[in-house]
C-alpha cells in the first residue's frame, strides 16, 4: 500500500491507568495502520485492551488514563493524542465517529431519535434541525430502517434493539466520516439480527468507501467483514496479516488457539472445542518475556527470557513469537 | 392516551383526599377529655359549652360530624373561628396568597441555588467550587431554619440595616419592598431545599455523565457544557422533579416556624396562633388547605414527571 | 448484616464514626447532667446579665442572668429525649404494622398503604404542630406528635423491604417447614430488614431534635422551666437586638447534633451498603 492510502497511523502506543495496587498497562506499544476504504479487525479476548485503544484514537478514554511520551496516533498527518481539544472537536463525530457495544445504553433516552442523529449534522454543519431533517432521513433509509419519516419521533425504548444499533449507524454516518470505529456493533444483539447489522455495515463501505476498525472478539464476524486481521493479547500486538492468511495459516500459537475455540460443523466425533489453557496474565505482573509464555504448549526457556521481536513474513503476515508455528493449511477456510 | 393518564391519576388522588381530611377532621378527636371543655376552658358556662358542641356538631355521632363537615368544607363553609367569629375561609385564603409568595420565592432559590453549586461542582470535581457546593449541601440540611433567619437579621437587619427584620409586603402593593421584606424569610425558608437540590442533583448529574449515552455525545463531537446542557441536565433532573414537589410540602410545613420569625401575616402564622387560642375550626381550616395544595402539587409533578420521560407509557 | 461487621465498617467511615461518638457522649452527659452542671440552672445572676463567654460563664449569660453552659447541658436532655422517643415510637409501632402489612399484602396492603401515603403527604412539622395542640402543648406531646409524624415513614420502608424479603428461599422454607406467619415475621423478616431501618432511624434521630426544637422555639414544646435548646433560642430571639450573642450556643448544639445523626446515618448507609461510596 502506498503512504497516500493511509489515513490512520498508530505508532508506538501506550497507555496505563494507576491503580491502587500499581500501574496498570492497558495498551504496550502498538503498532497499526488503516488504509482507505479497509475493514480491519481488531481482535481479542476482553481485557487485552482493544476497547482502550479504540478510545484512545477518539480521545474518549477515561482522564485516568496516560499516554506514554512517544505514543502517536496520525491522523492525516496530525497527532490526535495532543490535538488541542478545539480541533479534536471538529475531527470527532465529523472525520472520525463511532459505534458502540450497547445501542439501548448508548442513546439518549429522552430525545427522539431524530434529534440525535441530526445532532453532529446540525453541529459540523451548522445546520438547523429542520435542514438537516432530509439528510436524517436519507440516514436512516441507508441502513434500512421502514418508513424513516415516521420515526423521525421515536424514541429509543420504542424500537427494537436491531433498529437502535441501526440508528447508531445512521448517527456515526451523519457527516461522511472518514473512519469509523465500531466497539463490539453486534455483541449486544441477537444473532440473526447480528448478521443484518453486519450486511448493513458491509453495504455502507461499500458504497461510501469509510474505512472501519471493527473491534470485536468474535471471529466469526472477522471472517465475514475484515480485509485484514490485529489480534490483540494483554496489551500487545501478537499477530497481523490479511484474513486470509490468518485463518488459512495462523503463525503465531495465541492466534492458533483462537481459531481451535471457534465451533466447527465438520464432523462431530473427536473434534472438540479446544480451549486455550490458563488464563491471561495479571495486568499490574507482566511476566518478563512473552506474555503468552505460560499458556503456551510451544514455549521454552528463551520464551520466557526475552519478549519475542516481530518478524516480518511474506504476504503480509508480522507476528511476534520465537517459534512461530509452519506455515500450513488450516481446515478453517 | 394522555387525557387517560390524567384521569387515572385523578383517581388516584380521590381516595387520598378522603383520607387526608378524615386526619384533618379527626384532630379534634386527639383532643382528651371533652373537646368543648377543653376549647372554651375550665370557668365556662354551661350555655356556652352547649353551644359550641351544637356549632362543632359534638353532639351527633362521630361519622355524621365527619359527613356534616367533609360536605360544608366541599361547598368552601370551613365553619367560623371560635376567637374571632371570621369565617375560616376567608381567613385562610387572604393568608392563603402571601405564603404562596414567600414559597414562590423560596422555590426559586433552592433551584437557583441547587443547579449552580451542582452543576459547578459536577463540572470541576475536587475544585474548591465542588467543596463548597458540598459544604452548603451538608450544612443546609442540617441547620436549623430559624437559628439561620436570627443569623440574618442580626447580620442584615440589625448590623447593616439593609433588610427589615420583620413585616410583608405584597408584590402586587410593591415590588421593591415586596423583594425587601421577602428576600430573608425566603432565602431561609429555601435553604434546606437548595441543600437538598445541590445534594440530589450533583449526584444524578455525576452518575448520568457516567453514562453511554453521555460517550456517545462526545463522540459526536460535543464539548463538556454541550454534553451537560443538551444531554445531562435535563436527565438528571428528572429525580429532581419529585423531589421538588416533596419540597413544596416541606417548605409549606416550615413556614410555620418561618412566618412566626419575621412576622409574616401567611398561613403558618395562622396555624401557630389559631394552636396557642386553641381555635379548632382554623386549624382544620389551615391544614386542610395546606394538604389540599400539597396534594395538587403532587399531582402536578406526577404529570411533568410524565411528560418528561418518554419512557412512562400513558396507557 | 452482622452487627459487628457493620460496627467495622462503620470505623473506617471517619466522620460517622467521630459523630457516634459525638451522640453517645451528648446521652451521656444529659444522663449526668443535673450533678455536674456548674450552676443552679434558674440561680439569676442579675449582676452578671447577658454576659460574654468568660472563664467563670463558660458560654456567658442570660438578660437573667443564668448561666447559658449549665442550660446547654441541661437542655440536651429534652434533645435526646426527643430523639429517642422520634425512633421509639415508629420502631415499636410503624415497624411492625409495615411488615405485618407487606406480609399479608392484599387489600389489607392496598388499604394501609393509602393511608400511609395520606398522612405523608401533610408537611411533618404541620401535623406535629396540630397533634400538640389537640393534645395540649406540653414537651411530652410534642415528643409524642414527633414519634405519630415519623410512624408511617418507618412503616413504608419497612412494607418495602418485607415484600423483597417476603419471597427470599429460607422464607419460603421455613413456611413449608410449617412456620406460622408471627414466628416467620420474628424469626425470618425482621433480623433482615434491620439494616435500612437502623439507617432511616439514625436520619430520624437528628430530625426529631430539629422538629423538636422547632416546636420549642414557636412555644409549643418545652415550657418554661423546662430547658429546651428552641425554647433556649426563642428567648434569645426576644433579646436578638440587645444581645445577639445569646443565640450562639443553643443553635450550635442543635446544629453539630442533627449534623452528628446525618452524618451516622450516611456512614451506616456505607457500612452496610459499600456501593453506595461513589455518590
Amino acid at each position: 500500500m502506498s503512504q497516500a492510502d493511509e489515513i490512520l497511523n498508530v505508532l508506538s502506543l501506550r497507555a496505563s491507568f494507576p491503580t491502587y495496587q500499581g500501574k496498570v498497562k492497558a495498551v504496550n506499544n502498538i503498532n497499526f495502520s488503516i488504509n482507505k476504504g479497509e475493514i480491519v479487525a481488531l481482535v481479542g479476548e476482553s481485557g487485552s485492551g482493544k476497547s482502550v485503544t479504540a478510545l484512545s484514537i477518539m480521545g474518549l478514554n477515561a482522564p485516568t488514563i496516560k499516554y506514554e511520551k512517544n505514543s502517536l496516533i496520525s491522523y492525516k498527518g496530525q497527532d490526535l493524542l495532543t490535538m488541542k481539544k478545539k480541533k479534536l472537536k471538529k475531527i470527532r463525530g465529523n472525520e472520525i465517529s463511532m459505534i458502540f457495544q450497547d445501542p439501548l445504553s448508548s442513546l439518549n433516552p429522552l430525545q427522539p431519535i431524530g434529534r440525535q442523529i441530526a445532532e453532529p449534522i446540525q453541529l459540523h454543519q451548522g445546520k438547523s434541525f429542520f435542514s438537516a431533517k432530509e439528510r436524517v432521513v436519507q440516514l436512516l433509509r441507508m441502513v434500512g430502517i421502514p418508513a424513516p419519516e415516521k420515526r423521525l419521533q421515536d424514541y429509543p425504548h420504542q424500537l427494537s434493539g436491531g433498529m437502535r444499533q441501526r440508528v447508531m449507524i445512521a448517527m456515526a454516518l451523519a457527516c461522511n466520516p472518514t473512519l469509523l470505529i465500531a466497539d463490539e456493533p453486534t455483541t449486544a444483539l441477537d444473532v440473526t439480527i447480528q448478521a443484518q447489522i453486519l450486511n448493513v455495515l458491509r453495504e455502507l463501505q461499500k458504497d461510501t468507501g469509510i474505512s472501519i476498525l471493527l473491534i470485536t472478539h468474535d471471529l466469526g464476524v472477522v471472517a465475514e467483514m475484515a480485509d485484514r486481521v490485529l489480534v490483540m493479547y494483554s496489551g500487545e500486538i501478537v499477530e497481523e496479516g490479511d484474513v486470509f492468511t490468518i485463518f488459512k495459516s495462523p503463525r503465531h500459537p495465541y492466534t492458533q488457539g483462537l481459531l481451535n475455540s471457534v465451533p466447527k460443523l465438520k464432523g462431530a466425533g473427536e473434534d472438540r472445542l479446544k480451549a486455550i489453557p490458563g488464563v491471561v496474565p495479571n495486568p499490574l505482573n507482566l511476566p518478563e518475556g512473552c506474555n503468552f509464555y505460560s499458556r503456551c504448549s510451544y514455549s521454552s526457556e528463551k520464551c520466557s527470557a526475552a519478549a519475542p521481536p516481530i518478524t516480518d513474513s511474506a504476504q503480509n503476515q508480522r507476528f511476534a513469537c520465537w517459534h512461530p508455528l509452519e506455515k500450513k493449511v488450516n481446515q478453517f477456510v | 392516551m394522555f387525557f387517560r393518564f390524567l384521569l387515572r391519576r385523578i383517581f388516584y388522588v380521590i381516595p387520598m383526599l378522603l383520607i387526608t381530611t378524615l386526619i384533618v377532621f379527626s384532630l379534634i378527636l386527639l383532643i382528651p377529655g371533652d373537646p368543648a371543655l377543653a376549647l372554651l376552658g375550665d370557668n365556662a358556662t354551661a350555655e356556652k359549652l352547649a353551644a359550641l358542641r351544637a356549632q362543632l356538631g359534638l353532639d351527633q355521632p362521630i361519622i355524621m360530624q365527619y359527613w356534616h363537615w367533609l360536605t360544608n368544607a366541599i361547598q368552601g363553609d370551613l365553619g367560623r373561628s371560635l376567637f374571632t367569629g371570621e369565617y375560616v375561609s376567608d381567613a385562610v385564603f387572604t393568608r392563603l396568597g402571601v405564603t404562596f409568595q414567600v414559597v414562590a420565592m423560596a422555590m426559586i432559590f433552592s433551584f437557583a441555588f441547587g443547579l449552580l453549586f451542582a452543576i459547578t461542582s459536577v463540572i470541576k470535581p475536587n475544585s474548591w467550587m465542588d467543596y463548597i457546593a458540598r459544604f452548603f449541601g451538608v450544612l443546609g440540611t442540617a441547620i436549623p431554619n430559624f437559628w439561620l433567619a436570627m443569623i440574618l437579621v442580626v447580620l442584615f437587619s440589625v448590623h447593616l440595616g439593609w433588610l427589615p427584620a420583620t413585616g410583608f409586603t405584597s408584590i402586587s402593593d410593591h415590588p421593591v419592598d415586596f423583594m425587601k421584606s421577602v428576600l430573608l424569610p425566603s432565602f431561609c425558608l429555601g435553604s434546606f431545599g437548595a441543600a437538598q437540590i445541590t445534594r440530589q442533583l450533583r449526584s444524578s448529574l455525576i452518575e448520568v455523565l457516567e453514562s453511554d449515552y453521555i460517550r456517545t455525545a462526545y463522540s459526536k463531537g460535543l464539548l463538556l457544557w454541550q454534553v451537560i446542557w443538551k444531554h445531562g441536565l435535563r436527565n438528571a433532573l428528572l429525580p429532581v422533579v419529585t423531589t421538588a414537589g416533596l419540597l413544596f410540602g416541606n417548605m409549606l410545613g416550615a413556614t410555620v416556624v418561618i412566618e412566626s420569625v419575621f412576622a409574616i401575616p401567611g398561613m403558618g402564622q395562622l396555624a401557630v396562633h389559631s394552636i396557642l387560642q386553641r381555635d379548632f375550626p382554623m386549624l382544620q381550616g389551615v391544614v386542610l388547605i395546606m394538604v389540599l395544595m400539597i396534594l395538587i402539587i403532587n399531582f402536578i409533578t406526577d404529570v411533568i414527571y410524565g411528560v418528561l420521560d418518554p419512557r412512562i407509557e400513558f396507557e | 448484616m452482622r452487627f459487628k461487621v457493620m460496627m467495622r465498617r462503620l470505623y473506617y467511615e471517619r466522620l460517622a464514626f467521630l459523630s457516634l461518638i459525638y451522640l453517645l457522649l451528648l446521652i451521656l452527659l444529659s444522663i449526668i447532667a443535673p450533678f455536674i452542671v456548674p450552676f443552679d440552672p434558674e440561680a439569676q445572676d442579675l449582676n452578671n446579665i447577658m454576659a460574654a463567654p468568660n472563664s467563670h460563664h463558660w458560654f456567658g449569660t442570660d438578660e437573667l442572668g443564668r448561666d447559658i453552659f449549665t442550660r446547654i447541658l441541661l437542655g440536651g436532655q429534652a434533645a435526646i429525649q426527643a430523639g429517642l422517643i422520634g425512633i421509639m415510637i415508629p420502631l415499636l409501632v410503624g415497624v411492625p404494622l409495615g411488615v405485618i402489612s407487606g406480609y399479608m399484602g392484599g387489600i389489607v396492603d392496598d388499604i394501609f398503604m393509602r393511608v400511609v401515603d395520606a398522612i405523608l403527604s401533610f408537611p411533618a412539622i404541620l401535623l406535629a404542630l396540630a397533634i400538640t395542640g389537640a393534645l395540649g402543648v406540653s414537651l411530652w406531646n410534642a415528643m409524642i406528635a414527633i414519634g405519630i409524624i415519623f410512624t408511617p415513614q418507618f412503616a413504608r420502608l419497612a412494607r418495602g423491604q418485607t415484600l423483597q424479603v417476603r419471597r427470599e428461599p429460607y422464607v419460603e422454607a421455613a413456611k413449608i417447614s410449617g412456620s406460622g406467619p408471627f414466628w416467620i415475621m420474628v424469626r425470618h423478616i425482621f433480623p433482615n430488614i434491620a439494616s435500612p431501618i437502623i439507617v432511616q432511624a439514625s436520619f430520624s434521630f437528628s430530625l426529631a431534635i430539629l422538629v423538636e426544637a422547632s416546636l420549642s422555639f414557636l412555644g409549643m414544646g418545652a415550657q418554661s422551666p423546662q430547658i429546651s435548646w428552641g425554647g433556649m433560642l426563642h428567648q434569645a430571639y426576644s433579646m436578638i437586638f440587645v444581645n445577639p450573642l445569646m443565640m450562639l450556643f443553643p443553635g450550635i448544639a442543635i446544629l453539630l447534633s442533627v449534623l452528628a445523626g446525618n452524618f451516622l446515618g450516611d456512614g451506616l448507609r456505607i457500612a452496610i451498603d459499600p456501593r453506595m461510596k461513589r455518590t
